[in-house]
């Protein structure tokens, strides 16, 4: 029996010490591909933190009635029906934003990190710890799209929150900020998402080093 | 053997019950958003179309028939495609195809292009695109005046056998760094200009008809 206070350390893990896309480096695909700005990635961050929750909390509803056996392919017809209606949907309510996220929204079927969260947590652990747990993992997932397309959009591009009109309508095109500089092409290039990718991994060890020196009480711990 | 079989049964009708409500969510979802995302599609097509016409045009008091067209070969898709003609005082006075340019770099585009009755081009669009950022896509309006060189182009001038980018030993320009790019929409423009060429007359008529009959309900 894990006391409640290491249990909420463990849901809430998957926001930062055991991110999806940082530590686990699960998802890379969409996350590569589409962080070219940040409202791409803030619009694939909140359909895939939507998926996530509500995939793996059936999973853990279903948790008593599930054979180990059929846990994937149950998983995996969830998913399945979830992201297609959701590309429905997103195309009928957000059609340019749809149109810019194209093909990344099918994919969020063969999102590793969703599935590993749906047959390693959901699989073991209650419909509380899952839900709280899936939630982390979403919003982390969310924060490595919003940081990686922040970095590619203000280098790339020059600006911030570009094409927000597509996600709020028009009246919030004057939240785009535009930097005083032009953007440089290589950025938002596929080869751009790996540079960027790179940086942000290098500053979180850094991070994360310099707080496991000023806490050696945690030190030993992994994220698994 | 027997629960083992019973757990199998058990699983299979999970499974099964699982992907029927799957595809029960699929569908209504559908349902939902069919007649949404078609009216999505053919509104920015729409609220496109003054950005194809001959300026002088706008303001005046014009009539559109939507009508659709298939031609596989001239219109780069199999699906019909949409073909907007616009009436003054019961005279055809522009056409706009909707046609595709199947060959893009990454993804088909959907093009949208004016032509005035004598089969001269009054503007050419790029509607929908997945061509690379920061190369292909300057084929946006926003991003580079090479889609306007088209304006007031024709089958001849330059003659069919110009109807190319530079590299191909033809009249246009291309985008530097989106050689494919421009061969795709040089090659449709140039289509779409021979389906209009060939079906002119058979368009105005079809549509005056669509007109007469919408306007007998």
């Amino acid at each position: 029996m894990t006391p409640p206070q290491s249990n909420w350390r463990d849901a809430t893990a998957p926001l930062w010490r055991n991110n999806m896309a940082f530590a686990q480096l699960a998802g890379l695909c969409p996350l590569l591909a589409v962080s070219t700005t940040v409202v791409a990635g803030l619009a694939l961050g909140i359909a895939t933190a939507a998926v996530v929750v509500l995939v793996s909390t059936t999973m853990a509803l279903l948790r008593p009635l599930v054979s180990p056996a059929a846990r994937l392919p149950l998983a995996l017809v969830l998913l399945a029906g979830l992201v297609t209606a959701i590309d429905f949907i997103s195309a009928a309510l957000l059609y340019d934003l749809h149109e810019v996220l194209g093909l990344f929204i099918p994919l969020i079927v063969v999102n590793t990190g969703i599935l590993a969260h749906a047959r390693e947590v959901a699989a073991n652990r209650g419909v509380g710890f899952t839900l709280i747990s899936s939630i982390a993992t979403g919003v982390g997932f969310l924060f490595a799209l919003l940081a990686l397309g922040a970095l590619r959009e203000a280098l790339g591009t020059g600006t911030l929150l570009g094409g927000i009109e597509m996600l709020a309508g028009e009246s919030s095109r004057s939240l785009t900020l535009h930097l005083p500089w032009n953007g440089m092409l290589v950025a938002v290039l596929p080869p751009g998402a790996f540079f960027g990718m790179a940086l942000l991994l290098a500053l979180r060890s850094r991070l994360m080093r310099a707080r496991e020196s000023q806490q050696p009480e945690h030190a030993q711990e992994r994220p698994q | 053997m027997a629960s083992g079989r019973a757990q199998l049964l058990a699983t299979a009708l999970l499974i099964s019950a699982a992907a029927s409500a799957a595809l029960y969510g699929v569908h209504e979802a559908y349902d939902w958003s069919e007649e949404r995302i078609a009216a999505n599609e053919r509104a920015r097509v729409v609220a496109r179309l003054n950005s194809v016409l001959d300026p002088s045009l706008l303001g005046r008091d014009l009539s559109t028939v939507l009508i659709s067209a298939t031609d596989p070969d001239l219109l780069g898709t199999s699906a019909p495609i949409d073909v907007f003609v616009l009436f003054e005082s019961g005279t055809p006075v522009a056409t706009i195809l909707a046609p595709v340019a199947p060959h893009g770099y990454n993804a088909a585009i959907s093009v949208l292009l004016g032509i005035a009755p004598d089969g001269t081009l009054t503007g050419v669009r790029a509607i929908r695109h997945r061509e690379t950022q920061g190369l292909g896509d300057a084929i946006e309006v926003a991003k580079s005046d090479w889609i306007l060189q088209f304006n007031g182009k024709s089958l001849s001038m330059p003659v069919p056998a110009l109807w190319a980018i530079s590299q191909d030993d033809g009249e246009l320009d291309s985008i530097s760094g989106a050689t494919v790019t421009s061969r795709a929409v040089v090659a449709a423009i140039k289509d779409a200009l021979l389906y209009f060429e060939q079906h002119r007359d058979e368009l105005y008529a079809r549509a005056a008809q669509t007109a007469a009959e919408t306007n007998d309900l």
